[in-house]
């Protein structure tokens, strides 16, 4: 198993040299000159203009200015910002935001999404699989910042039970409101394919022959049932972390939380290559660890699956 | 109620925890908040971003300030004396200090000045000094700078500076209540970056700990404050918004004392909940729609005419930032000394006939018109929209298409002059002097294609001029002129919301200083 996880480990560094090399290209390709941007409406001397371009490297040929990028990622250097701040010192304060964020919608999302899955799915067509089934129909069918808002102005503003926008309360407080309302669509997924894979292990043989045996239906349920059908909830909720962590830029930007989403639109908007690169590596870092822990969980879920 | 409570005692674990009370005011220290979004920088030479402004404000004070009429009057200087116009003489106060006990002499003024002209810095404000003697010298079109110093600065003695500009001109004082000419201590300049997280100013408030990115920016009281506007309150926070509506939002939840940003969509709200704390303070930024005059299709003073006519200015107004912009018939600001209501009469008056007369002399208009602007912000849309359906519907054009650009790409596609269509263009005020918004208008090289030699010449004159009068005389001159010419039509001045929390008092609006309040002023109840 250990050799299974370093080879998978290896492989990431060439996804990693690809994925950064792509956005690169990607951000290159975009339209515009971000040292005009920088300018504004206002004159820029054509010195200043020229000394901008040199210390961002963009006078260089596209290749130089990525190998110089990578040549600084080795040794640390995640390169500078427009405005001259390190994007590892971004990364460092927007990436906590944001994950603490993502988090707190991913614990949420799994502690009730499976807990409302097992309570629909222990009988097929009651009136909690009722209750849940439309439900999340609702939860679904409604845009995630019309939520947002409506959340925001119902127990922020009206009721005051949390803080309208902002972190300065911390994590938790701060993130809870944010928290549910981006955790609620996906909650909506989670509780639904548990309660139909719940419904199909019902149905199969080793259950009868448990229920047959005499063991309770408490123990048939959690000892035999529910833990084969969490395969495709974990699958599920794993790459949903990566996706949650990229996905957070609405529910920021409503909350007023500081965090990747906002900083990596605004970079996009300017150009601003080194920030989005950055952002976007950490990205598809998570998505890769995420999957790598999806794979092993897999194992401890179901015994017969085997690692070379 | 019962999950407040159960979320109170998470939050006192969570508070007990980590020992950090956040931002929010204590009973006992007088402390306000202001709404702020993200400065870009905080060094006075390299901020043009309104928001660092913002800070720079309360952290700096400059050798001239603006008075309630938008009249440099001294703030760090005893006298500003000039006899041609071109050698002006600087007497500082004596016994001002930076917040870490440095005096501030002539030669603190004389360092800044020379870092924000130097090409190698790339500052931001650099061509603000460009009409100091020696700057060319600074800024090569070429090649690296052969020196690091203006010829044009003399430091005379601790409290006297000399300034010789390579040409008259007469709003210099305006240039020195610029922010972007504040003074740097020596400190500074050990380490440029260290100190803009943490900068060392001279004005009434000073750094509380380092610039918390994308957080706030916490500044107290500076009590060896010596300069005019000491502070009223022991401290202020800039808190840091991703967005104007969530500043807004935080506002009425009384989580925030100030946000001088309220959004046009939200002003009858804002108007009704907040009652007497919400304010409506005059801005000198201009909305223009400009002609590229390389496409020959636009060669005819005309039919730039007969299309500015065509244009409902109030209508789009009412519709789409709720009224509360101000269509204008101006190049100017109505806070900028010397504007005229009307400079532009008829040409810039809804006038549906007149302008269908015009534009059939002009010979119509053949092909497909594009209107141009950014993706910046989705109102710009909206109004293109508005000016689309009022040009088919007055002029009878019938093929008009957008043409949206990325916002990235929007100032480039300008400066290259590759506009396909009349584009919006966009002025904020540097300082309030006729000279300010002309410039960029008749300077070269010029956006819209104009040739503005005659104009320049004017604006030369007025900058030369003994009196503020005689140099008004020559402002207007070149004002009527480019509006003769009309490369570009006024459209509307905007106008900026702000709203206070019952928390604070003695807010006063005022539309010369960047906060648009004035932060030493405020009482904190």
């Amino acid at each position: 198993m250990w050799r299974y996880v370093v080879r998978r480990l290896l492989q990431m560094v060439p996804v990693l040299i690809g994925t950064t090399l792509l956005i690169y290209l990607a951000v290159f390709a975009l339209p515009g000159d971000p040292i005009r941007v920088l300018g504004g409406d206002k004159p820029m001397p054509p010195a200043v203009y020229n000394a901008l371009r040199h210390h961002y490297h963009l006078d260089e040929p596209l290749i130089v200015q990525y190998g110089k990028y990578l040549w600084g990622l080795v040794h640390g250097d995640f390169g500078q910002t427009l405005s001259g701040q390190a994007v590892s010192d971004v990364l460092k304060t927007d990436w906590s935001v944001t994950a603490r964020l993502a988090l707190t919608a991913w614990i949420f999302e799994m502690v009730v999404g499976i807990a409302l899955g097992v309570w629909a799915g222990r009988r097929k067509g009651g009136v909690a699989d009722t209750v849940v089934l439309s439900g999340t129909t609702m939860v679904i069918a409604i845009p995630t910042f019309v939520l947002a808002y409506s959340a925001q102005l119902l127990f922020g503003l009206k009721l005051g039970w949390f803080p309208t926008a902002g972190t300065d309360d911390g994590w938790p407080y701060s993130y809870l409101l944010p928290g549910i309302v981006l955790g609620s669509a996906n909650l909506a997924y989670v509780a639904r394919l548990t309660r139909t894979s719940l419904v199909e292990n019902f149905r199969s043989d080793y259950v009868r022959t448990a229920v047959a045996k005499g063991l309770s239906r408490r123990r048939v349920l959690v000892r035999h049932t529910l833990r084969n059908s969490l395969i495709p909830v974990v699958t599920f909720l794993g790459i949903d972390l990566g996706s949650l962590m990229a996905g957070t830029i609405v529910i920021e930007g409503i909350f007023n939380l500081p965090g990747i989403g906002g900083q990596i639109f605004n970079a996009i908007q300017i150009k601003d290559g080194p920030t989005v690169v950055g952002i976007a590596t950490l990205l598809v870092l998570v998505y890769l660890f995420a999957n790598l822990v999806v794979d092993i969980l897999y194992g401890v879920l179901d015994p017969r699956i085997r690692y070379e | 109620m019962k999950v407040r409570g159960m979320l109170a005692g998470v939050v006192a674990i969570a508070m007990a925890a980590s020992a950090c009370g956040g931002g929010g005011s204590s009973s006992k220290s007088k402390i306000f908040t202001f709404a702020n979004i993200e400065p870009e920088h905080l060094i006075p030479g390299n901020t043009n971003d309104a928001y660092g402004l913002n800070v720079e404000d309360a952290l700096f004070d400059t050798l001239m300030r603006l008075d309630a009429n938008g009249k440099p009057v001294p703030e760090e200087a005893a006298s500003v004396a000039t006899t041609d116009q071109k050698v002006w003489t600087i007497k500082i106060k004596p016994g001002l200090t930076f917040h870490n006990g440095e005096p501030v002499t002539a030669q603190s003024y004389a360092d800044a000045w020379n870092a924000t002209a130097d090409a190698t810095n790339a500052w931001g404000n650099n061509y603000y000094l460009s009409t100091i003697d020696g700057y060319t010298d600074l800024n090569p079109d070429k090649g690296k700078p052969k020196t690091h110093t203006l010829k044009g600065l003399k430091v005379v003695d601790p409290q006297t500076l000399q300034v010789t500009l390579s040409q008259p001109f007469s709003q210099f004082p305006y240039v020195l209540s610029f922010l972007g000419t504040a003074p740097l201590p020596k400190a500074a300049f050990t380490d440029l970056k260290a100190y803009e997280q943490k900068p060392i100013g001279n004005g009434p408030f000073m750094m509380d700990g380092s610039w918390e990115h994308n957080r706030q920016i916490k500044l107290k009281k500076f009590p060896g404050y010596k300069g005019p506007r000491p502070a009223k309150s022991d401290g202020v926070i800039f808190k840091t918004y991703a967005s104007l509506d969530a500043a807004y939002t935080d506002l009425l939840a009384g989580n925030v004392d100030i946000d001088t940003q309220i959004p046009a969509a939200k002003v009858p709200e804002a108007k009704r909940l907040l009652g007497k704390r919400y304010l409506s303070v005059p801005s000198g930024t201009m909305d223009f729609l400009e002609f590229p005059l390389y496409d020959s299709r636009f060669d005819n003073p005309d039919l730039r005419k007969a299309i500015s006519m065509a244009i409902d200015r109030q209508a789009i107004v009412n519709a789409v930032y709720n009224g509360v912009f101000k269509p204008t018939g101006s190049l100017l600001a109505p806070i900028v000394p010397g504007y005229r209501a009307t400079a532009c009469g008829v040409a810039c008056t809804y006038n549906p006939q007149q302008a269908k007369q015009l534009f059939t002399k002009a010979g119509g208009f053949k092909g497909t018109l594009h209107l141009m602007f950014s993706n910046a912000d989705p109102t710009y849309e909206q109004w293109m929209t508005d000016v689309a359906n009022q040009l088919k519907q007055n002029l009878g054009i019938a093929n008009i298409t957008f043409d949206k650009v990325q916002a990235s790409d929007y100032i480039t596609k300008l400066t290259d002059h590759k506009a396909t269509g009349p584009y919006r263009s966009n002025w904020t005020m540097d300082y309030p002097s006729p000279e300010d918004y002309l410039t960029p208008r008749c300077s070269k090289p010029s956006r819209s294609g104009y040739d503005g030699t005659a104009c320049e010449a004017l604006i030369m004159k007025g900058n030369a001029a003994k009196t503020p009068e005689e140099g008004q005389q020559y402002y207007q001159q070149a004002e009527d002129l480019v509006l003769k010419d009309m490369p570009i039509t006024p459209l509307w001045n905007w106008q900026e919301q702000a709203g206070y929390s019952s928390h604070i008092g003695n807010v006063h609006a005022d539309p010369y200083v960047n906060p648009l309040v004035h932060l030493d002023q405020v009482t904190v109840k």
